[in-house]
């Protein structure tokens, strides 16, 4: 086996205001142009600058196009199934935030926190 | 090498029908999908499963599979019987990988960019045809060979830090491992370290881009980049949503009720807090700016957990009774009692 051991990289975070041209979409998840703009037709992807020249991604497309196309592979689900799969987990992850946000000042409302101290 | 019992991994009979195999597979492929499912294991698993059914669904290498016997038992040892697979037309090629490749890389953390996933079992009876045939240094493209440029792929990978390091910014290292060819032209595995700067400011689910460290360029293209998707481990006090960072702080009756200043823990450091007279449970304050650091920072909430002192002792109880008698207090006068 070949280990290199690169000194420090340093990255770019891609963010919302510049936003992913189509090109570097398409690489960055190995899809087609077709596909990608199939996504954008089911509203899976959400591009700004009106026609696809001009496309510019929010930062999260690259998660969501590649999440969709593991779907799609994996599950044998098209591409309608896979964006309604796609909201559906959107929903569960925001519930799931909620119930973490009023479950852990419950958890820590015993009345004499003190008392835990000594188990 | 442990032998695996794809049977077994999807559930079904010996000799159930390809129907019942693919049902059988459909179901577990939903049940432990790594993005839909919520069990642990749910990668490891999947990828057993996708393994069971890429052998179990294909008439020849079921067969082959069969040949070897009903008697073994997942986890024994295993060593294939010398020219098991004579005969069976996926020899030395034909497995294609196609549907199944890229597990690593697509939901392995550190484990990314390696572009097959399988098991060893299923790399000795049916892997040869997964590297064969994709024109290494010493084939394949033949005579296009030389004209062929194509830039390398981009890879993907996770990276997990501590919200404190999205606060102050971190080197943190990876290890990635792929499979290439060699100078002799066979496949070896390749394990590279990459040690990344976390840049200050950085979100979950955002994407760090390492220009030029994805897959090798091919007839001296460019190489292509590696995503990085970050990902906070849960922290013990704070709570993170986008940008804004919560923090439950517990609080006395008396502070809640008079007015306090106290000290409050942030992920960049203690700050002093005004807690306003007559705060109700549940209140929150906000930090301004104390949120994760960036061009727009987050802000840092405060909610207030008012905590009851015990009373455990007599100095306590008559306190306790001090207030019974001092406050015309009814907790329940909403419930009409």
């Amino acid at each position: 086996m070949r280990r290199d051991i690169v000194a420090v990289v340093t990255g770019t975070v891609v963010d919302d205001e510049q936003g992913i041209r189509l090109a570097q979409l398409c690489r960055a998840c190995g899809l087609s142009v077709e596909t990608v703009r199939d996504m954008v037709g089911h509203g899976i992807l959400v591009p700004t600058g009106g026609r696809p020249g001009r496309w510019r991604f929010p930062a999260d497309s690259i998660r969501r196009a590649r999440l969709v196309s593991r779907l799609r592979r994996d599950l044998e689900i098209n591409l309608a199934g896979a964006a309604l799969a796609l909201d559906l987990l959107d929903r569960i992850e925001a519930l799931q935030a909620r119930v973490a946000r009023v479950e852990q000042p419950t958890r820590q409302k015993n009345l004499f926190p003190h008392r835990n101290d000594h188990h | 090498m442990q032998y695996t019992d794809y049977y077994q991994v999807l559930g079904v009979d010996r000799n159930a029908t390809q129907d019942e195999i693919k049902k059988a597979y459909r179901k577990l492929a939903r049940a432990y999908h790594p993005d839909v499912s919520k069990e642990p294991d749910a990668a490891a698993r999947f990828k057993e499963i996708g393994e069971a059914y890429a052998v179990l669904r294909d008439p020849e290498k079921r067969a082959a599979y069969d040949k070897l016997g009903a008697d073994w038992q997942s986890g024994q040892d295993f060593r294939p019987p010398p020219d098991w697979d004579q005969g069976w037309e996926f020899r030395g090629g034909g497995f294609d990988g196609a549907g199944f490749g890229g597990f690593g890389g697509d939901y392995g953390g550190a484990e990314s960019a390696d572009p097959s996933q399988f098991s060893d079992f299923f790399e000795t009876l049916f892997g040869g045809g997964v590297h064969g045939g994709f024109g290494g240094p010493q084939g394949g493209f033949g005579g296009a060979e030389r004209a062929y440029r194509a830039r390398g792929e981009d890879a993907h990978a996770k990276i997990v830090i501590d919200l404190e390091d999205a606060y102050q910014g971190a080197t943190r290292a990876i290890t990635l491992r792929s499979a290439e060819y060699g100078n002799d032209g066979h496949v070896q595995t390749r394990e590279r370290t990459l040690n990344v700067r976390i840049p200050k400011g950085v979100r979950q689910g955002q994407q760090i881009r390492l220009a030029g460290q994805g897959g090798p360029g091919i007839g001296g293209s460019s190489a292509g980049d590696l995503y990085l998707e970050v990902e906070f481990n849960p922290h013990h006090h704070y709570r993170v949503e986008g940008a804004d960072v919560y923090l439950d702080l517990p609080v006395a009756p008396w502070e809640a009720a008079l007015g306090a200043k106290i000290t409050v823990p942030t992920p960049s450091g203690k700050v002093g807090l005004k807690i306003p007279a007559g705060s109700a449970q549940g209140r929150k304050l906000r930090l301004k700016g104390k949120g994760i650091p960036a061009k727009k920072p987050g802000d840092l909430y405060v909610v207030l957990q008012i905590a009851l002192p015990p009373a455990d002792g007599e100095r306590a109880k008559r306190a306790y009774e001090a207030m019974k008698s001092e406050l015309d207090f009814n907790p329940r006068a909403g419930l009409g009692v």
